[in-house]
């Protein structure tokens, strides 16, 4: 196992590769740190009363804002949790209370696998079940769309979550005479509310910046978008469309509009690692 | 005879509350209905998505057949589709992903889980994780703007002059194209594979670790003859996590890779996707034949994505078991 090496040789090859490694680190975080400094350096400038406030304006008609997209982000984000958070806990609570079958370990598998699946095909079976039948982009297909996406997340971090409440909290439930529906709903799941909503929060930080999905679901709206039968626009969706346009104005909005999302999203990344680690710290 | 009859007694309980027994709460019996249906919701979607993709993309299958996927015709106007382009633009920027990103992930990996100091390893191993949380469409604009200049006046030059003797580095220096494609994809899919590697590592039992360095080993022949290959599965799993994330990863790809569907050997020149081409089309076409190629398109990214993670995870658990966090 040991090379009949050198003492000295195999010194330096460790040292060597605890170098390359500690480079490697170096090296990773070095897109991080670019990206930041970009999207600040750039968007700050265009993050102004306006930006939160107004309409998009014209092409070449300077200003404006994109209160439409962040409301358009908001409600899609918050739909979509509407209806992915409550499919995606229950299915969790089946994981973890339900756990000795092989359905469940099917349904393990298919969470993982679909946290791999391309978002841009979810957004293409949305289109296909949903937008085409109906005859028009909408909200509606563009918060389901996110809702598939966030909940394999939701579903593994709940189980996950659930397997980590001690059995005698359960036990002790269920010796008062609690059902066991009672004793999962008030006492296990709420022993890992505050794990479930820092998964949340991971989740609403990913969907939250999603765009592929939402090109041929919720599409965009230059306007409001009342309702959620319209079109409506979106940030990163917004984003995209003025990164690839030719105008400089344009592409000062999108700065800042990606400075918004990327502080908002890592905003969100951050507390939610803080939450955890402190309640880790607690136990 | 008295022990039959309360026997039968219990059996004029309906047959499903004695079938489950002790749940014959009707409680319990709706909450264990619920939580079943969602749970089953999660495998209903699977299967539902490869059915409905598979039968939007039937009229693409029959009138091109296996021809899709050798022909390099794309022709929405005379409605003749061949997907090539396509598939090997998504290859090629994934393999030379995974080529970049395999190397840097695992050095973060083994840097995370052997040599960091304990209490530097938590909050760099978030720091690493912070990459994944940058949306792709801002990678995308970082990409136009701050990445494809520098490639094109930094990197590609310095490639041209020492390896231009390779086709893979010549023609004109445009900034965006393969390269830029699979530098950014990289950087997209390292906190995967870093991520998952470093659940593989630390599953590792620490026994192994000790053992080798009890035996007079260094670190690095610790980790290359008794770690690596303990975890060896796990490992190659995660890689093809990052393949199956490259090959699927759309709004950055599509913002630098400059989406012209040529096969061309040169990495510097422009490229296209399978998912930039969905992304670019798929809203506004308008012919059913052009719906339905690249709903081909979409299956077949689909099911390569789908069985990728099949592999993928089930490698995976073989190292950190089913109940790891394996995102």
């Amino acid at each position: 196992m040991i090379e009949a090496r050198g003492y000295g040789y195999r010194k330096a090859l460790n040292a060597g590769f605890r170098v390359a490694s500690a480079f490697a680190v170096l090296l990773a975080l070095l897109p991080l740190v670019s990206v930041i400094y970009f999207t600040a350096a750039r968007g700050l400038g265009g993050v102004n009363l306006a930006f939160f406030t107004e309409l998009p304006k014209p092409v070449g008609e300077p200003g404006g804002g994109m209160a439409n997209a962040l409301s358009g982000t908001g409600k899609l984000v918050g739909m979509a949790c509407a209806i992915g958070m409550p499919i995606g806990v229950m299915a969790g609570v089946f994981l973890s209370e339900f756990r000795a079958s092989s359905f469940a370990t099917a349904v393990r598998f298919s969470a993982d696998v679909m946290s791999g699946i391309p978002s841009i095909t979810i957004g293409m079976v949305v289109y296909t079940v949903l937008v085409r039948p109906m005859g028009h982009f909408s909200a509606f297909a563009g918060s389901i769309a996110l809702a598939i996406i966030m909940l394999p997340t939701v579903t593994r971090t709940t189980e996950e979550l659930l397997r980590l409440v001690p059995a005698t909290l359960r036990e002790a439930g269920l010796g008062l005479g609690m059902p066991k529906w009672r004793a999962t709903l008030l006492i296990v799941l709420r022993t890992a509310a505050p794990g479930i909503v820092t998964g949340a929060m991971l989740a609403v930080a990913r969907i939250g910046g999603e765009t592929a999905p939402l090109l041929f679901t919720a599409f965009n709206n230059r306007f409001w978008g009342q309702g959620i039968d319209e079109p409506v626009a979106s940030l990163p969706v917004q984003i995209y469309t003025y990164a690839v346009s030719p105008y400089e104005d344009w592409h000062r909005q999108a700065w800042a509009a990606a400075f918004v999302l990327v502080m908002i999203t890592l905003l969100l990344n951050v507390t939610a690692k803080f939450l955890v680690r402190n309640r880790l710290d607690a136990r | 005879m008295g022990d039959k009859n309360e026997l039968s007694l219990i059996r004029a309980q309906p047959r499903i509350l004695r079938r489950l027994g002790r749940e014959a709460n009707p409680g319990d019996l709706v909450f264990r209905a619920l939580a079943t249906l969602f749970a089953a919701t999660v495998i209903g979607v699977v299967l539902l998505m490869v059915a409905e993709m598979s039968r939007a993309s039937v009229a693409s299958i029959k009138a091109f057949g296996l021809g899709f996927i050798v022909s390099q015709e794309w022709d929405p106007v005379r409605e003749v589709f061949g997907a090539l382009p396509f598939i090997y633009g998504t290859v090629v920027s994934s393999l030379l992903a995974v080529a970049i990103a395999v190397p840097v992930s695992l050095g973060v990996a083994l840097f995370l889980t052997e040599l960091a100091p304990k209490w530097l390893r938590s909050p760099l191993a978030s720091m690493v994780e912070l990459l994944a949380a940058v949306p792709s469409v801002v990678y995308g604009l970082w990409g136009i703007f701050g990445l494809a200049p520098f490639l094109r006046e930094h990197v590609e030059p310095v490639l041209a002059s020492t390896l231009g003797f390779l086709p893979l580095f010549q023609g004109p220096h445009q900034g965006y194209g393969m390269l830029t494609g699979g530098v950014i994809l990289a950087i997209m899919i390292l906190p995967t594979i870093a991520s998952v590697s470093r659940e593989v590592l630390l599953a590792v039992p620490n026994f192994f670790r000790e053992g080798a360095l009890a035996l007079g080993a260094t670190q690095w022949e610790a980790l290359r003859d008794v770690i690596l290959p303990y975890a060896r599965s796990g490992l190659i799993g995660a890689v093809i996590l990052g393949l199956g994330r490259a090959l699927g990863e759309t709004m950055a790809v599509t913002m630098v890779i400059g989406n012209s569907p040529e096969i061309k050997a040169s990495l510097f020149a422009p490229s296209y996707t399978m998912a930039s081409v969905i992304a670019n089309e798929f809203a506004e076409a308008t012919g059913d034949l052009h719906l339905a190629s690249l709903a081909e398109v979409g299956l077949l990214l689909f099911v390569v994505t789908l069985l990728l993670n099949v592999v993928a995870r089930l490698l995976v658990w073989r190292v950190a078991g089913p109940t790891g966090n394996t995102r």
